[in-house]
Formats: C-alpha cells, structure tokens, sequence
C-alpha cells in the first residue's frame, strides 16, 4: 500500500526548505509568507518503503478561507495520509502552538518538527523538547531545515513514526476544540517548557529596519536596491552573454557550415538561418537568465519582498490593491505566471482579480531579453541602462493605471493586510544551485520546445513560395505583414517587425528568436542590420509596444484558470492590445513631430 | 466599560497589553494566529509613511496590520502607573 505523509504548518515556517532537504526536489523556497500555493509532492525512502511527501500551502488555522489555504485545508480533509508532519517556526512558539492543537481534533498521527533550530539558538531561546513531547502526547524533533542539523534524526524518527501507523487514514470531521480552551493549555504549557530570554538586544534584523523602513529614507533605499540589483545582473550577464554570442558564431562557421555545405540551398538556409541562428540567438540569453534568476532569489530569501510591501501599501491602497499586490509586481520581473498564481494570498475575490489584471504588465525576463537585445543594439552603451530603467517605470505606470481604472469593486471589499514581517535571511549556496539548474532547465526546455517550432514556422513563412525572397512581400509572411500594415506604421513597426510580433503572442521569448530568421541573420549581426535600419524613436516606440500589448499564451491560460472564466482573460486581452497601441501611438507621434 | 486606546494611535517603542479586539470571526481567528489576542504584550515598532500600515511585534513576531484594521484591537500599557494617571488620556485617541 501506497504511504503519504503531509507537510503541514504556518506559512514561512520552513515546509518546502524540509521538502526540499528530505526528498531532494526542487520546491521553491522564499523568505515571504504565501510563497507555496499548490500542492507539490515528491518521493522518499524512508526505512524500507517509499513514501510519498507533499508539500502543503501555509495555514494560519483551520479557519482559513484564502484560496492557497482552502487548498491545503481541503487536502488534509479529503486525502488519506499516514500522518502529518507539522512544521513549526521554533522562535514563535507561542503563536504557533495553536494550530497544533487545532490540528489534534482532526484525529490524524502527527509528528512535530521545531524548525529554525539555529534561529532559536541564537537567539537564546530554549526549549524542553522532552517535556513538550510528553505533555502534547507528540513524538517532537528539533532540527535546521535549512543547514541541516537534526534532519538524520528526524529521519529515523519518521520511519518509526511510520511503522508505527503504517495505513493511511482520513481526517475525522473536525470537531474543532473550543479556541479559548487551547488558550488556556497553552500558556501553562508554553511557561513549563519555552525559555525565552526576557529583554532582547536589537537584533541585525533591527538595526537594518531602521534603515531600510525608515520613514522616508525607506522608499529611496528601496529604489537604489533595485537599480543595484539590475547593475549586477547587467554587469556580470552581458560579457557572459557576448561570450557565448562569439561561441555560437565559431561553432557555426568553423564546423556547422562546412558540415552541411553538401546540402541544397534550401536546406542549408532552414538549419542555418532558420534553427541555427534563431535557436542560437536566444540561447545566448541563457546567462543573463541564470544571473537574474539568481539575484531574484536572493531577494525572495532575504525577507525584503515584505519589507516593500509595508513600505508601498500606502500607494497601493489609494488603487484598490495592496502591499502584496506591489511584492507580486516584483515576481513577475522573473515570470508573470507564478506571480499570478501567488495571488491566492488575498481573500477579497475582486481584490484579487484585479491583482491578477496588473500582473501581466511587470516586465517579465522573457521581455527583458527582447529589450536588453534592443537597446544595446540601437542605443548607445551610456543611454541603453537608461532606456531599459524607463521600461521597467513604464511598466509600473501601466500597472497602476490599470488598477486605478478597474478598481471599481475591489475598493469596497478590501482584504485586511496582515502578515508576518520576517526577520532578513541569506540564502545558502545550495538554494542559489538549485533555483539556477531549475531556471536554466525551464529555459533550455523551452529552447529546445516550442521556441524551435516558432523559428521553423517562421522560417517557413518567410521562405514560402521557395522561389521568393526571403520576408519580401512575395512570401506568406510578407502578405501577413501587408494586411497589418495599416495597424502598425502608425506606430514606426515596420512590416517585418509585426510579423516578430505575432509570434510574440505565443511567448515573448520567440520575438528573438523570429527576428534573427526574419533578417536572416543571428547575433551581432542582427544587431547590426537592427541598429541601421530602426532610429531610437522606431525601436522605442517597438519596445513599449512589446512591453504591454499582450500577455503570453501562458500568462492567459493562468489568468483564466485562477480568475475562474474567460471573461477576465478577454478583458485582459482587449484592454493589453488597446493600451498598447495608444502607447506607441502617441510616443511615436510626439516624437517624430518634435525631431523633425 | 473601562476606555482603552486603540492600537493606531499609541506612540511606538511602548509596551501595551490587549484587552479586546472588536473584529469579525474570521479577522480576529487570523489575527490570533499571528499573535494578536487579548492578555498578549505588543509593542509598535513603526508607522509606514503617507498613512501606510504599522508594524507591531507580539512576542518573536513582527507583523504589519494597516491602520483601519489596528483600530480594532483596544490596548492599556503595560505599565499600570500609567493607565491610573488621567493626564494620559489624550494620547489614547
Ligand atoms: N534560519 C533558518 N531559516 C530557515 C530554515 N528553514 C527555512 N528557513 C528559511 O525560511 C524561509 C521560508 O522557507 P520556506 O521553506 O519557503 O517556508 P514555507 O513553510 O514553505 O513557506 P510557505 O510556502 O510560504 O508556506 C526561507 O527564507 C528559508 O530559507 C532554518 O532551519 N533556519
Ligand atoms: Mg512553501
């Protein structure tokens, strides 16, 4: 028989970090309470048997009716499992207690893991493992889920916890304890066997609020922090970038050419400068990818994220959204679709879509890749941090316009923010290791998937009728360009340059990759035919256009899914493509009747 | 019924004790969770600028809670010396 354990507590107490410790998977793991919103599981051997180990969403008590706790309160109640290991911040004892014994009356085996073992030891905290295990009638193990400590224990005590209940059972329907009752238990409890020392000096997490939360140093550090984070991931990606540019191109010329000179013309066209040089260009981003995605989770882990949701709530609530809303903003900067599906977190239902309506304009590593690949090739190397800095406020500025036109009923039925301000982390190496393998995984799956069938389709729409010129009108791709025409040269997008677009719809990671097959060339030397026949005012007004027009395939599917029904997904659809359009309209209008 | 101040408008850096918390079910089951309840010594540690949510510390956690919700959690200070001298009512609303 099949044996389940479920990894149950409060959100940030450390679940998926144990998760992760335990099975070796790969579960996102961040210093921000709410970070886990699904179910994830994976499998364990423990003694003998293979067990399998799911991790939950946090719960704050079984009480909870945020959409991230309805899913882990519907598991528990629903799932048979062996038991549950309950994961508890071993800092916070007296809050965390509770749920505890709430999580008795379901009637279900558990074992207690004190997590943050080193947390509590630095900061003079003892406790009385056996006596708590003893009074609670739970076997209790003390262990760090982050550096390790304890878990060979926890180990061995898991496979005799399990021996000992080795069917899975359901949660008995809840006969929930009187609340005050459990009040009652817990402070004599918590008196017997928690030492805590009684006047703490300020703690490293003190002295950097000061700073950081300042009332109004605050939003300038905040500021600052970001430009410093972008300064990082452009200064050490981009010569990582050109070096594996100036790779790719050896590879081509030196072995792939030679290689398949014996072929016919339009083949070698379609390996070359169709896979080859639309593949290659987009793999040339893989670094930039890996560093950002790196400096993303040394954010998420550091406990800033909620540091700036304290410091933006002010401005968000004035559009119907909150702090959250602002936090979500900033992980979309990696991928909107997780973003997206982060906003479970909030209760309020209108308040929540309307979160999910603003995610699609935060501008996403896929569209920083369209725009890195820009500006350094039509603007100068001093003005291109520039324009790119002018993109993400740009960004912003859609974002809260957004939210500012369709707050309608999410100002009414605000969701109370209230949530845990957790002390600042350093991520460990292995956390970093792993967030980049996973990135660079989803990348070079995504390279090697339908980024490959974008550029074939081009290609073939730029190639077909075989006798044509390559993108000239003659080709399927040039009638396309002809019948959008009158859309985009308001704009200054130039016909060849929709046709990346189009292909944009899809993921924002193919416009790239459309490009290089589209002028035939890869790289470098795409970013030279770019430089010489767009002016800034052209390729500016192209990128604000990229920037809002549409969310990615993805990015929609998510939105239908979460929001429950299309209509939100059409919404978001029509009014991205609008906005968009008037956007560019005007930049490019103003701009050209001001140079001339 | 004896006046207590509400949690927005206490000054920070002072120890305060929770006497009630007027919230429906739901709000006041989350603020518990959190370490917001009746008998629990809570601290403001800061205000965020233009109006924005307070940070208060019960025990080993710092929580952020917007000023209209603070509203409904009724604190006296911890000190009684204070609570018995009338001289301090102003600063309670
Ligand atoms: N110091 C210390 N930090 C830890 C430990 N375990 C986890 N953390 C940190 O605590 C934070 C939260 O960890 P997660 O594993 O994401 O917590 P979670 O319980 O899955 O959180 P939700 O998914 O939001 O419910 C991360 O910053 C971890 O690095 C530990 O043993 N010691
Ligand atoms: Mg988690």
């Amino acid at each position: 028989m099949s044996k389940r354990i479920a990894l149950v507590g409060m959100p940030n107490t450390g679940k998926s970090t144990l998760f992760n410790r335990l099975t070796g998977a790969g579960a996102r793991v961040g210093n921000w309470p709410g970070l886990t919103v699904e179910l994830l599981s994976a499998k364990l051997l423990l003694g003998d048997s293979m067990v399998e180990l799911v991790d939950l969403p946090g719960l704050h008590n079984l009480h909870g009716f945020s959409e991230d706790e309805r899913v882990a309160r519907h598991f528990i109640e629903t799932q048979p499992v062996n038991g549950l290991l309950v994961v508890l911040n071993a800092t916070q004892l007296e809050r965390q207690l509770a749920l505890v014994l709430q999580l008795k009356a379901l009637g279900l085996p558990m074992l207690l893991v004190l997590n943050m073992a080193d947390e509590a030891a630095s900061r003079g905290i003892r406790i009385q493992v056996e006596t708590l295990s003893a009074s609670l009638g739970l076997p209790i193990s003390l262990v760090s889920a982050k550096h390790g400590q304890g878990v060979p224990e926890l180990r061995q005590a898991l496979t005799a916890w399990l021996r000992q209940y080795p069917t899975p059972i359901t949660a008995q329907a809840r006969v929930l304890a009187e609340d005050d009752n459990i009040e009652h238990t817990l402070d004599t409890l918590l008196a017997q066997t928690v030492h805590v020392p009684p006047v703490l000096s300020p703690s490293h997490t003190d002295r950097l609020d000061h700073f950081l939360l300042h009332p109004w140093l605050g939003l300038p550090l905040f500021l600052l922090i970001m430009l410093g984070v972008f300064q990082v991931v452009y200064g050490l990606g981009t010569p990582l970038q050109d070096g594996l540019g100036w790779l790719l191109d050896a590879l081509k010329t030196r072995w792939l050419a030679p290689a398949i000179s014996g072929l016919p013309a339009w083949a070698i066209s379609f390996l070359l400068e169709g896979l080859y040089d639309g593949i290659g260009t987009v793999m040339t981003f893989l670094p930039i990818i890996v560093v950002f995605f790196l400096a993303m989770a040394v954010v998420e882990d550091s406990g800033y994220l909620a540091r700036a949701a304290f410091l933006m709530d002010a401005l968000m609530s004035r559009m119907g959204l909150d702090g959250r809303a602002f936090v979500l903003q900033l992980m979309g900067f990696g991928c909107n679709v997780p973003a997206m599906m982060g906003a479970r977190v909030i209760r309020s239902r209108a308040q929540r879509i309307l979160t999910m309506m603003t995610i699609p304009f935060s501008l996403c590593s896929a569209r920083l890749q369209v725009f890195l690949f820009f500006t350094t090739a039509v603007f100068s190397p001093r003005a291109a941090p520039w324009v790119l800095f002018s993109l993400y406020v740009i960004s912003f500025a859609v974002t809260f316009l957004t939210a500012w036109i369709w707050r309608g009923r999410a100002r009414k039925g605000a969701d109370p923010l209230l949530m845990e301000l957790p002390p600042y982390r350093l991520p460990t190496v292995s956390v970093l290791a792993r967030q980049s393998l996973r990135e660079s995984g989803h990348f070079l799956r995504q390279a090697g998937g339908f980024i490959i069938l974008g550029v074939a389709l081009v290609w073939f729409l730029t190639h077909f009728p075989l006798g044509a010129a390559p993108a000239s009108p003659a080709t399927l791709a040039g009638r396309l360009a002809g019948w959008m025409e009158p859309i985009f040269s308001p704009l200054g997008i130039d016909q060849l340059l929709s046709i990346a677009l189009l292909f944009g719809f899809v993921a924002k990671e193919v416009v790239i990759g459309a490009l290089a097959v589209i002028y035939g060339a890869g790289g470098d030397q795409l970013s030279g035919i770019l430089a010489q026949r767009l002016d800034w005012i052209q390729a500016y007004s192209f990128m604000l256009f990229t920037l809002v027009y549409t969310p990615c395939l993805s990015a929609l599917a998510t939105l239908r899914r979460e929001a429950g029904g299309s209509r939100y997904m059409w919404a978001s659809l029509v009014w991205s493509l609008g906005i968009a359009w008037l956007l560019s309209f005007a930049f490019y209008q103003t701009a050209r009747a001001l140079t001339q | 019924m004896t006046k207590f101040c509400s949690l927005n408008t206490v000054p920070a850096g002072r120890c305060y004790i929770i006497m009630r918390i007027d919230a429906d079910a739901d709000l006041s089951a989350r603020m518990r969770a959190l370490g917001l309840q009746p008998g629990r010594r809570i601290q403001v540690m800061r205000r965020s600028p233009f109006h924005g949510p307070i940070q208060v510390r019960s025990g080993q956690t710092d929580i952020i809670i917007r000023r209209a919700d603070a509203a409904a959690i009724h604190v006296r200070p911890c000190d009684p010396n204070i609570e018995h001298s009338p001289a301090n009512e102003p600063e309670c609303n």
